[in-house]
């Protein structure tokens, strides 16, 4: 694929996330059209009036616009992440939640906010890194000393969100002020629900902070096609790109986790679905794979909040009943290849 | 990033040898430690330039371990490795990448690429971040595929290759690293002979400096021009194929008993079953 063709799908696939957006923002109980949507938007941005009366531009401004464009945020990252672990963990199921990145970030948020330190989606992000972090070193030195084999890693990370989640459920259900805590719900299968500018706006920069490192060492990540040693081969300093890497996408996670709790398997179907289109060359495999999980993650969304109106399932709900049964069709076609 | 490294490591020099054999890629008396343990231990290793040197020795004897010594995926315990004059360990990777390709033993990947993608991961090395494929990147992709004979499957899945095509597709890897020293650890493992000396042909072939693990006493005969003799992580014996393989040197350092014949242009190895006198070979 050259790179005109890379613009091009970059370019339809911003195009196509754009009018989800839009679309997605019409969809929910107080009815509003996409002109509507349109022409409101030109009127923030200064051309014309809108349309809207005051109740339904809040409606789309303060709660349909911030949650359709934080699900479109935190499903690029998720898919990100995910293709990221994939190549440099050399294992197709690698993905923030099968690895327990997700579960470890959910507890340090959790404890960021019973301890009462700092306030405020950073400091609850800061926590969530820690947590991730810690998590994901102990999965890096459990698989490690296990053996390292594809299964042994997705086994410890199993064990690891276990723990992290037992940890959260365990934290949230004691803590005196439960009241003000988001639920265990919210923590162990994620919600855009109460989505917020400032958390847009959190989780865009780290977005765009992580996928520009991972852009600029799209030639490393391809270089560890054929293990580490290879890799080495080919000129890479194994032991930094692979701390570099992993932390940006624990950091990632734990941005992602702290506003929207832990979504899981976004990242585990996403890189593969993509692949299907773009080879596995990683300069095309990551900018699409963002933008797919970004459309991917603002449907699912949509459909988590209206299928069962006006009841609520938790958006990882839906990426769970989605993600399980690819699941097994990676394994299965992993056991093929092997 | 790897900007910096390159930025200090700067242009790779021509592999030009000065009179003092300063050129190119050394082990000078290197040494490594593993579990309290040296599995290899003072060798001294010089390819001249363009020529192929086999390493030689039973399982377990340092082969591996010299070869890793010489990519610089390893530190030596003890002496040094220089490439141009210059210490492997304070070379950028990056630079060490463009001047020494490695084949390994096994190569697998769970990832799905075609010919054409795995000869590509040659060209790493010589690009940089945020720049599309360069017309040198896919001339050097093309005459690699060229010179390993694989243009014509440059659009099949590594999956679908035999292991004789695997070995091809990897060595055309290392090729479009354009190197000036090309190592390769016992490429011809586990391969129908056709597709051994197929391989051999090829590799002796390139216009590079190799240094080649091997287990075949008649292949490194037939293809080295240079053989380096290892028994436990100790160079015993080195020269031409015809100083080096004689039925003494074998019966030390393999344990088994054979016979040399003077075959055209290169020694003949034939052996023979042990004699009842020495059960279990020598030492």
């Amino acid at each position: 694929m050259t790179g005109a063709r890379l613009a091009l799908l970059s370019c339809a696939g911003l195009a196509v996330l754009a009018v989800s957006v839009a679309v997605a923002v019409t969809i929910g109980p107080a009815d509003i059209t996409t002109s509507e949507v349109a022409r409101s938007t030109l009127a923030r941005l200064g051309y014309g009036e809108s349309p809207l009366s005051v109740l339904r531009e809040g409606i789309v401004w303060n709660l349909r616009m911030p949650r359709a464009l934080l699900a479109a945020v935190c499903g690029a990252g998720l898919a990100l992440c995910g293709a990221v672990m994939q190549s440099l963990l050399r294992n197709p199921l690698a993905d923030p939640f099968v690895l327990g990145v997700s579960s470890g970030a959910s507890t340090g948020a959790v404890v960021v906010i019973v301890l009462g330190w700092g306030a405020g989606a950073v400091s609850l992000s800061a926590g969530a890194f820690v947590g991730a972090v810690l998590s994901f070193g102990l999965v890096v030195l459990l698989s490690h000393t296990l053996g390292a084999t594809m299964d042994r890693v997705v086994l410890s990370g199993v064990a690891a969100m276990q723990l992290f989640s037992a940890l959260t459920s365990f934290i949230v259900l004691t803590s005196a002020d439960a009241e003000t805590t988001r639920g265990v719900l919210f923590w162990l299968l994620g919600s855009l629900a109460g989505a917020q500018w400032s958390d847009v706006v959190l989780c865009a920069l780290v977005l765009a902070a992580v996928l520009a490192v991972c852009l600029a060492h799209t030639g490393t990540l391809d270089a560890f096609a054929f293990g580490e040693e290879a890799a080495a081969h080919l000129g890479v300093r194994v032991a930094r790109a692979r701390l570099l890497l992993l932390t940006a996408t624990a950091l990632l996670t734990a941005a992602m986790v702290s506003v929207a709790g832990a979504i899981g398997f976004v990242g585990l179907v996403l890189p593969h679905i993509t692949r299907l289109l773009t080879g596995s060359g990683h300069a095309r495999l990551l900018p699409v794979t963002a933008l797919a999980g970004a459309v991917f993650l603002v449907w699912v969304d949509t459909a988590a909040r209206t299928l069962l109106d006006p009841q609520e399932i938790p958006v990882g709900v839906v990426t769970s009943l989605i993600g399980v049964p690819a699941f097994i069709v990676v394994l299965y076609r992993v056991r093929r290849a092997s | 990033m790897n900007d910096r490294e390159t930025a200090v490591a700067g242009r790779p020099a021509p592999p030009a040898p000065s009179p003092g054999g300063e050129g190119g890629l050394r082990a000078e008396r290197v040494g490594r430690l593993a579990g309290g343990r040296l599995v290899v231990d003072g060798v001294t290793l010089a390819p001249r330039p363009g020529e192929t040197v086999g390493l030689l020795g039973p399982n377990g004897s340092g082969k591996s371990t010299l070869l890793r010594l010489l990519s610089g995926v390893l530190a030596p315990s003890a002496g040094v490795v220089v490439l141009d004059g210059r210490p492997l360990g304070r070379t950028a990777r990056r630079t060490v990448a463009r001047r020494v390709a490695v084949v390994e033993q096994h190569a697998n990947t769970s990832t799905d690429l075609r010919v054409r993608d795995v000869v590509a991961l040659g060209r790493i090395p010589h690009r940089r971040p945020w720049t599309p494929v360069s017309a040198a990147d896919g001339a050097a992709v093309a005459a690699a595929l060229e010179a390993t004979g694989l243009t014509g499957m440059a659009d099949r899945s590594w999956h679908t290759l035999s292991g004789g095509e695997r070995q091809r597709a990897q060595i055309a890897r290392a090729l479009a690293q354009e190197p000036g020293e090309l190592l390769l650890d016992e490429p011809t493992n586990h391969l129908d002979i056709q597709y051994q000396l197929d391989l051999m042909e090829l590799v002796v072939g390139l216009p590079v400096t190799t240094v080649i693990a091997m287990h075949d006493l008649n292949l490194a005969a037939m293809y080295c021009d240079r053989l380096l003799v290892l028994r436990g992580g100790r160079a015993v014996a080195e020269g031409t194929p015809r100083e080096v393989l004689t039925p003494a040197l074998i019966g030390e350092v393999y344990g088994v008993r054979a016979e040399v014949a003077q075959g055209p242009g290169h020694p003949v190895i034939r052996f023979l079953r042990q004699a009842p006198a020495r059960p279990g070979g020598a030492r």
